[in-house]
């Protein structure tokens, strides 16, 4: 427990000074690790503690941004309206892709997330005249309360925090152990008297309020917003974030997310070959990490505290 | 003098495409009464079975719990009515712990549910129904320990236990003893006969001793149908079912 608690005061300084030790580029970035660790936290919810896999992910961060480019450039409403609008836009299509897609599991799961997504894909990148097509929608300012590199990287930061307690005491609550009992065995939990399907769906909302709030972030931090938003790379990625970082610990994701991040900045610097570079990590941690990088920590540390 | 059946099964048929699983199927149990299904592999028992707690839904018929028709009701609505069930290949949260376990059983028993807020440990009623259980039944040693770290025999143990953490008006109990050794078979058999009397329990058993053991009363599957229903001495001296046990058709 005094671990923990010294850990999270450690981290709580090493982000607090962040901005006026390292230089702006490295305070972008740490921004958007930030806003993807959210997003993997979101799709570990589901896919780590529910057991509900979903490659659909990036549908729920992308209406989110959406949402918020087109009222804010398009339509010039405030962002006290926009940003609201693009977390209920999230929630609403989560309940939506619930409504249809919990009838399925494992890889069919998979399919029909997968395929849901593709169908809002298909609309930003079909309805030119309000979402740009793929030229996608440019022009959107942050708030003017957050317009420097600086004030922006603490709203995203206190917001991120935010959700990691609520996240937390999520998984900690009734809820979040019911979720755990549904992801290792749905038929026992009906025989305890849990209403399984309720629980999924409430998670898959959950989930997609996270996964929006991510995109909204995202989309003032890119102040542009694109087809790329929403495609099955984008949910891939994000699945690879968590996979990679371990699934079911909520922390781990958040470091899958650090590493794809930065070694994409890294090796897209270096390369264009990204999308290669990505598939070989992945590889890699299935078969010498396959419960991921906090399970490799966690193998090695025990090891290590054996007598 | 009570009003109601615990359960009335009624003509339930049960059929899967073209292959008819339960043909007009009719049982009641008395409150607290003991029954225990017996027939060989095939015989429609798990059908029965799943057709009570809501894992399948009957094709024909109607099935009732204390005078509430359930029929049509999903399994945890089942539950939430006071029937709790085994399986008969262990179904447990294999990846929490045997506290975590009970911690659901109860939860669901005690229908906590969408609590969002504050933590588990917090829910003092839960806790302390999951700790009495953990000491009735002894698994104070393994409170903290990962299900699927656990031997069968435990598992098998913990299994009843789960069904238990409500206090069930129905218990349903699907070959508790299956793959247990003799020793392992004995306990879980003493376990079942110590529960409280007014507990209604009906169970799938292949070992007719322990089915004789426990049983106020035994029912006969085969085929689909229940072929022979009474008592200890009926089921033994019926032609039928020693020509099904020796293998004769």
């Amino acid at each position: 427990m005094a671990r923990i608690l010294l850990f999270i005061a450690l981290a709580a300084v090493v982000f607090v000074a962040l901005p006026f030790v390292v230089p702006s580029y490295y305070v972008g970035l740490t921004t958007k690790i930030l806003i993807f660790a959210l997003f993997a936290m979101s799709l570990d919810l589901l896919i780590g503690y529910t057991g509900l896999a979903s490659l659909g992910h990036a549908a729920f961060f992308g209406i989110s941004a959406y949402t918020i480019a087109v009222l804010s450039v398009k339509l010039r409403m405030s962002e006290w309206i926009a940003f609201p609008a693009g977390l209920t836009m999230a929630i609403a299509l989560g309940a939506v892709f619930a409504l249809l897609a919990l009838r399925a599991r494992g890889s069919y799961l998979l399919m029909i997330t997968l395929a849901l997504a593709q169908v809002v894909w298909g609309i930003a990148f079909g309805w030119r005249t309000m979402t740009g097509g793929d030229d996608g929608l440019p022009g959107l300012r942050r708030p003017a309360f957050v317009s420097d590199e600086t004030s922006f990287y603490f709203l995203v930061l206190g917001l991120v925090a935010a959700s990691t307690v609520v996240l937390v005491a999520l998984i900690r609550s009734p809820f979040g152990l019911a979720l755990q009992g549904i992801r290792e065995s749905e038929s026992r939990m009906q025989a305890l008297g849990f209403n399984v399907w309720r629980h999924q769906f409430v998670a898959f909302v959950i989930a997609a309020a996270f996964a929006g709030l991510a995109g909204a972030l995202y989309v003032y931090y890119n102040r542009f917003v694109s087809p790329d938003f929403l495609h099955v790379v984008r949910s891939a990625e994000v699945l690879i974030m968590v996979i990679i970082g371990g699934v079911g610990t909520l922390l781990g994701p958040a470091i899958g997310a650090a590493a794809i991040i930065l070694l994409e900045d890294i090796i897209s610097s270096q390369t264009q070959h990204w999308l290669l570079a990505l598939g070989i990590i992945y590889v890699a941690t299935t078969l010498f990490a396959p419960r991921g990088l906090i399970g490799l920590y966690r193998e090695r540390f025990m090891a290590r505290r054996k007598p | 003098m009570t009003a109601y059946k615990a359960l009335d099964v009624q003509n339930v048929a049960k059929n899967f495409g073209g292959v008819r699983a339960l043909t007009d199927v009719t049982l009641a149990m008395a409150p607290g009464e003991r029954l225990v299904l017996l027939g060989p592999n095939g015989a429609g028992k798990t059908t029965l079975f799943h057709s009570i707690s809501g894992n399948i839904i009957a094709s024909a018929g109607r099935i009732s719990l204390f005078g509430q028709d359930i029929t049509q009701l999903a399994p945890d609505a089942r539950a939430r009515l006071g029937l709790a069930r085994t399986f008969q290949i262990t179904n447990l949260f294999r990846q929490l712990t045997v506290f975590q376990n009970l911690q659901l059983a109860v939860c669901g028993a005690q229908q906590v549910t969408f609590k969002f807020i504050r933590p588990m440990t917090q829910y003092a009623d839960v806790r302390e129904r999951a700790e009495a259980l953990l000491a009735e039944w002894n698994l104070v040693d393994v409170a903290d320990t990962i299900v699927q770290n656990l031997s069968y025999g435990e598992q098998r143990q913990i299994e009843v236990v789960m069904a238990l953490a409500g206090n069930p008006k129905i218990l349903l109990l699907d070959e508790p003893t299956s793959g247990l050794s003799p020793a392992e078979t004995h306990r879980v058999a003493a376990m079942v006969r110590a529960l409280p009397r007014d507990m209604t329990i009906l169970m799938i058993e292949h070992d007719m001793d322990v089915a004789f053991e426990i049983a106020d009363r035994i029912a006969v599957m085969h085929q689909g149908r229940i072929i022979a229903e009474g008592d200890e001495a009926t089921i033994r001296g019926n032609k039928q079912v020693s020509d099904i046990y020796l293998g004769v058709e």
